[in-house]
């Protein structure tokens, strides 16, 4: 990193502003750097069982479950909270529902199979699962990736990220009880996912981004298929903005609710657009960039206050910022291949199987046995839309991964509710879980 | 680990022929894992360790986990390091100097016990709670080291390679002997 300071001094000016911000960031314990230590409820499942039926007195506070069937919990997660009345003291995230063994599965798969077991993780952006999983595997081959995939990643991903927002828009606007956002937000979706369909052929769980490339090149009029939903948006986006953001009703149920400051969303480890709404610029594409993002231009988008208000208008914002990136793909897309040319890694054409018995062997060799990969380990992280997703992998030179670790944003997110809920009113705890947007499949794995 | 690119992987100047010195960073090894930094610290020295990289700017812990080599006993770490049946692998990232570092940890299995670091970074709260839980590493100074993603009576670690992947027996109808009678 200290090299490419000397060099480019846009990087240095950028390093100098990061600095200036972390900085103000407070370098004490975890008591130093939390407004509050009680906010998390510890409390056994079966201690509460015993709490059961106890006559309390008026001035007792009273302990609660909230899902896991919750329709506002998005998915399976369940809240124990403490109670004084109408006011949250402590909450306990309970977790687990969904919890699968995926890392243990994914220890049984090859590397080229893992893609469509990482892909089911966080099932509302599963190509970035994908693309960290991709990134990590390529570091321990070694292998360079065609430019050409690297902008195909980069133009799927960031329409991927336009969905997922899009799903977390629909879901914020129903929790608040506005039920046409949820049908305006999943209609807009559908239309991004149907772009999604056309070029992997799945709306989700593509196993599109695949170690070494992608499965299949961009189809036939994919421009005009994108540039017609840059242009769908943008209205859309326009009436969005008429409907909630500008709206008393929306304001006054989400400004200055759920609040966290910098330090604690630092000290918690939040990443993404949680982090993002204390006002902190921080996003991996501009920061540590990945794949191409160091040659495209756009903002981060950060709030100022940290409240649910904020975390709300910057996935809008980053739908405008994906749009302005997809618009720069568009034009810049180079030819060439879109996997490499590795016969250790990339399976024979199909018409070749045909003709060719070696090549018939090559391909059954491949999706039975799978590549060797080199033993090493490695962490490669991407910015998804909910923050950091980070894929460690430790090969022992097998074809299988001897650990799959994927580090979940949503998993490390979840642990800022209990200091966001903190001293605020039980009508608005859906608010503060809608905002911190987790995807259950991701946090349990 | 296969000898050869592991030691490639630990030290690439192997092949002169004077040793050269171990590199340290504060007291512990420091390897380069495919350009990404890696210490090694001993449990013992792990705690100050990342109170040390907290100060010089790491004030995120971004990730915390563990790895079970119970089939690569005499796998290659770093110069001067035995390697113990589980590693602890926690990351860390610096905002300010765009930076991230590794920290391996190895813990021997017949006392599996490794000091707490959530006073000091508060997130890694959870993360320790799922290394508890899958792994059963004891974090000493946890305020709350409880099953997180299996349910609380749950037995055994799944994350352990001595842990089978199981499976449920598929039953099929009518295929008891009473209804078949």
């Amino acid at each position: 990193m200290s090299s490419d300071t000397d060099t480019d001094p846009e990087l240095a000016d950028l390093i100098a502003q990061t600095s200036e911000e972390s900085q103000g960031l407070s370098r004490g314990s975890g008591l130093d750097r939390l407004r509050e230590m009680g906010a998390v409820l510890r409390l056994s499942e079966a201690d509460a069982a015993d709490l059961e039926g106890e006559a309390g007195d008026a001035d007792q506070t009273m302990i609660i479950n909230m899902g896991p069937q919750h329709p506002s919990t998005h998915g399976v997660l369940r809240l124990m909270l403490e109670l004084q009345g109408e006011t949250v003291l402590r909450t306990k995230p309970i977790i687990g529902y969904l919890h699968t063994g995926m890392e243990k599965t994914g220890e049984t798969l090859t590397y080229l199979q893992g893609a469509t077991n990482v892909t089911r993780m966080d099932y509302a952006s599963p190509l970035f699962n994908e693309l960290a999983f991709a990134l990590a595997v390529e570091a321990l081959l070694g292998v360079e990736v065609p430019v050409r995939a690297t902008w195909i990643r980069m133009l799927m991903t960031e329409m991927n990220r336009i969905s997922s927002h899009l799903l977390f828009l629909a879901t914020n606007g129903m929790d608040l009880g506005a039920v046409s956002m949820m049908l305006f937000g999943w209609r807009e979706r559908e239309e991004v996912l149907r772009f999604l369909e056309t070029v992997t052929g799945l709306r989700m769980n593509h196993n599109y981004i695949r170690p070494g490339g992608v499965a299949a090149d961009l189809p036939d009029g994919w421009a005009d298929q994108v540039l017609a939903l840059l242009d769908l948006i943008p209205p859309r986006l326009e009436e969005y903005d008429t409907l909630m953001t500008g709206q008393p009703i929306w304001r006054e149920r989400l400004q200055g609710v759920g609040v966290i400051t910098a330090d604690e969303a630092v000290a918690l480890g939040a990443t993404g657009p949680i982090l993002r709404s204390t006002g902190y610029a921080w996003d991996l594409r501009r920061d540590q960039p990945y794949l191409a993002y160091d040659e495209l231009d756009f903002d981060v988008v950060v709030g100022s206050y940290g409240d649910a208000f904020d975390r709300y208008a910057i996935r809008l914002n980053e739908v405008r910022e994906s749009m302005k990136l997809v618009r720069q793909i568009v034009d810049k897309m180079p030819s060439g291949d879109y996997r490499v040319q590795d016969k250790k890694v990339t399976p024979p054409p199909r018409a070749r199987i045909d003709e060719s018995m070696e090549a018939l062997i090559h391909h059954f060799k491949l999706f039975t046995e799978g590549f060797q990969v080199p033993a090493g380990e490695t962490y490669a992280a991407v910015e998804s839309p909910r923050g950091e997703l980070g894929c460690y992998i430790v090969s022992d030179g097998g074809a299988k991964p001897y650990r799959l670790r994927v580090r979940g944003p949503s998993f490390v997110n979840l642990q800022t509710l209990p200091h966001m809920m903190r001293g605020g009113l039980m009508a608005d705890a859906v608010a503060v879980i809608s905002s911190v947007d987790p995807i259950m499949g991701e946090v349990d794995r | 680990m296969s000898d050869a690119s592991a030691e490639e992987v630990a030290d690439p100047e192997d092949a002169a022929p004077e040793p050269e010195p171990t590199p340290e960073k504060h007291g512990v090894p420091v390897t380069d894992s495919l350009g990404q930094e890696v210490l090694h610290p001993t449990r013992e020295q792990y705690r100050d360790l990342v109170e040390t990289l907290r100060g010089e700017g790491y004030l995120v812990c971004i990730d915390l986990t563990a790895v079970d080599y119970l089939a690569h006993p005499h796998r290659e770490t770093a110069p001067g390091v035995d390697p113990e049946r589980f590693e602890l692998v926690v990351s860390f990232l610096s905002h300010e100097h765009r930076a991230r570092t590794r920290l391996r940890v190895q813990v021997p299995v017949d006392d599996a016990t490794v000091a707490s670091i959530v006073d000091l970074h508060p997130g890694a709260d959870a993360l320790e709670r799922e290394v508890f839980d899958m792994f059963g590493i004891v974090f000493e100074g946890h305020p709350d080291l409880t099953r997180i993603l299996m349910p609380e009576d749950w037995d055994g670690h799944p994350l352990r390679k001595d842990y089978g992947v199981g499976a449920i027996p598929v039953q099929f109808k009518g295929a008891g002997k009473e209804e078949r009678t």
